[in-house]
């Protein structure tokens, strides 16, 4: 494949689309690791600062009364995470490999 | 081949006579269960050997492992007894508590896919110094990997070690010593013989065997409970002493800047511990990475919220009971018991036979991709480029890093007997502090950031290392409640914000004063660095 790409280079038109797709390959990658990577963080410090700073906001009781909001929202970041990461996967793997294959050509 | 042979019944002879000569509390079930771990793994091991020839299948078995398969091996890697039990104990006395440690143990993973396994995988062979050192001077950059590499790994291991003989002591009836032995010499037959194929399927058995036994357990205390979660709760605080008071955060943080420090160490942590980052190298292909940091992701979540009803099960079901609790209200054995105690409330003598057995093999597969990432760090890192500087042959090197498997394992039985009895739960905190400080600022840095150079990684990596290590020492854990002193130099528990902090600023202006970083060359490597981490072309 390799040895493709470097006879083909000589073709100015295809290496500056090489190129272009790389950057926009860079661009969507940066875009979902930047801004899931964020959102994680976001709320996982959240409650980690509700914990520590301001536990009264997690007294309120919902579900009838049975079930406190901290650990709703504590749950709800583990499986937030875990579906983040399935989103993650579909776009990088399924999406963006199709940039990947245009570039390794 | 013979050698695997002899070394195997040199470990069962002992193995018999400990195990069957002991008191009324051995469990036979848990016995038997282990029993057939035992063989399964070793059978694994010898066709693994057979099949670990060269570098690639001893370090990273060959690539071929699947996405699915590796997953199930992180999870397996990761979620330790310490994990297993030490949460599930925590929530049955504190409640909510209990997830804080949870979310944070798991919120390491997205980041871990998000930023690092691909380019990971696109960079780097067997291990994290690979990918770190492509671009900078291999000398400095590996020196410095497997200097924070073992002292992560081994401080892990003596943590894994104690909590292991004192637990096997309790569910198997076997002496401290000799459950610390059986630990050690597994380990070493397992990784010096099957390398990383009979690591993963060790730790991919294991996985299962966890998974499973944690989801019957929550499942019967669902089921207990007429499948409410209400009822759960409503029960849990009325029959726990601390009543309402364990829906809610409690005396565990008690500090705002301790919390936001703890939740730095475990999900930065997470992201530089060695033995983790490795496992991506076993998979074919970056997409076959991603996959299994997400597979990762879900199997450690759902695990994570199962050890969370398990808790409140275990409230429920062992408070007044004095088969499980003392007069005082702790739990018989030790505070690590309830989900042990729990299997028997549940399923009898079987079921805490089949959890006991999970609860070991856990820490075998977790002690294993330990002593494997530690091994790797000597012969790959500090043998072939540090010492050899890159020329040895093939051969030399796999045989220094069997030579380390003993070794390491013939340490870690030795300092798991010397801490018999001591507290050594900051050996964990401090893994993962420096974990977090020295490889993750290392590996994120010469990864994204282009002016990063050898002298500043080498300098400020060191910096981020001695200021996590330091500070442990000299903080309320070691200093106070260890070595007795009446007031802590350093007043905090997790320095992880500190030490990263230093460690990323140190790097910082390392890099800003060295001189390579305004080289031509410089800046061409990192291009061609970056092309590869996105694409695995070479530019």
């Amino acid at each position: 494949m390799l040895i493709f790409s470097i006879g083909f280079s000589k073709n100015k038109m295809s290496e500056t689309d090489s190129q272009n797709n790389f950057n926009k390959l860079v661009k969507y990658q940066n875009l979902i690791s930047v801004s899931f990577s964020a959102l994680v963080l976001l709320l996982y410090f959240s409650f980690i600062i509700i914990v520590g700073f301001k536990p009264e906001l997690f007294a309120p009781m919902v579900f009838n009364e049975t079930i406190p909001i901290g650990i709703v929202f504590g749950i709800s970041i583990i499986i937030f995470s875990i579906f983040l990461t399935i989103l993650y996967v579909i776009i990088s793997n399924f999406f963006l490999d199709n940039l990947r294959k245009k570039i390794e050509q | 081949m013979n050698l695997f042979l002899s070394f195997t019944s040199l470990l069962l002879v002992p193995f018999d006579t400990f195990a069957f000569s002991e008191s009324k509390t051995t469990n036979n079930y848990a016995i038997l269960t282990f029993l057939i771990f035992v063989i399964t793994t070793l059978i694994i091991t010898y066709f693994a050997s057979k099949k670990t020839k060269n570098k690639d299948s001893f370090y990273a078995a060959g690539g071929k492992i699947t996405g699915l398969q590796n997953g199930l091996a992180i999870a397996g890697d990761y979620m330790s007894a310490a994990s297993f039990l030490g949460i599930s104990g925590l929530v049955f006395f504190s409640g909510f508590d209990g997830l804080i440690y949870s979310i944070g143990f798991l919120v390491g993973w997205p980041i871990i896919l998000f930023l690092l396994a691909e380019k990971l995988k696109n960079l780097g062979r067997y291990t994290f110094a690979d990918a770190t050192s492509i671009r900078l001077d291999q000398f400095y950059i590996r020196i410095l990997s497997s200097v924070g590499t073992l002292l992560t790994i081994l401080l892990y291991l003596i943590a894994q070690m104690v909590g292991a003989g004192g637990l096997i002591q309790t569910l198997f009836g076997l002496s401290y010593e000799s459950a610390v032995i059986i630990i050690g010499s597994l380990m070493i037959i397992y990784v010096s013989f099957g390398g990383m194929i009979a690591t993963t399927w060790v730790q991919v058995i294991k996985a299962i065997l966890l998974l499973f036994g944690a989801t019957i357990l929550a499942f019967m205390v669902l089921k207990v409970n007429d499948y409410s979660i209400s009822k759960l709760f409503n029960e849990a605080t009325t029959i726990h002493r601390k009543g309402q008071d364990i829906l809610f955060p409690g005396q565990l943080i008690d500090e705002p800047l301790s919390a936001i420090s703890l939740g730095m160490a475990l999900i930065f942590g997470t992201a530089g511990l060695p033995h983790i980052l490795m496992r991506f190298f076993t998979v074919p292909d970056a997409r076959s990475a991603k996959i299994s940091a997400a597979y990762a992701t879900g199997f450690i979540g759902y695990f994570y919220i199962l050890t969370f009803i398990i808790g409140f099960g275990a409230i429920v079901l062992l408070t007044n009971n004095s088969n499980y609790i003392t007069t005082d209200g702790g739990l018989i054995g030790s505070n690590n018991m309830a989900a042990i105690h729990l299997s028997h409330a549940v399923g009898g003598d079987i079921f805490l036979g089949f959890i006991s057995a999970v609860a070991f093999a856990t820490i075998l597969a977790v002690v294993s991709g330990l002593t494997l990432a530690g091994a790797s760090a000597i012969g790959h890192d500090l043998y072939a480029y540090v010492i050899c500087r890159g020329k040895t042959s093939e051969k030399k090197e796999i045989f220094i890093s069997k030579i380390s498997t003993i070794v390491l394992g013939i340490i870690a039985i030795f300092l798991g007997i010397i801490f018999e009895g001591q507290n050594v739960a900051f050996m964990v905190g401090m893994a993962f502090a420096i974990a977090a400080s020295a490889n993750f600022p290392i590996l994120f840095l010469s990864l994204y950031w282009k002016n990063l150079t050898s002298k500043g990684a080498f300098y400020g990596g060191f910096i981020g290392l001695l200021t996590a290590a330091i500070l442990v020492i000299l903080g309320p854990i070691v200093w106070v409640d260890i070595l007795g002193n009446a007031n802590p130099i350093f007043p905090y528990k997790y320095p992880a914000l500190f030490s990263i902090t230093a460690a990323f600023i140190s790097i910082f202006l390392f890099s800003k004063i060295d001189k390579e970083s305004l080289s031509n060359k410089h800046r061409k490597l990192f291009e061609k660095q970056f092309y590869k981490s996105y694409t695995n072309i070479e530019k």
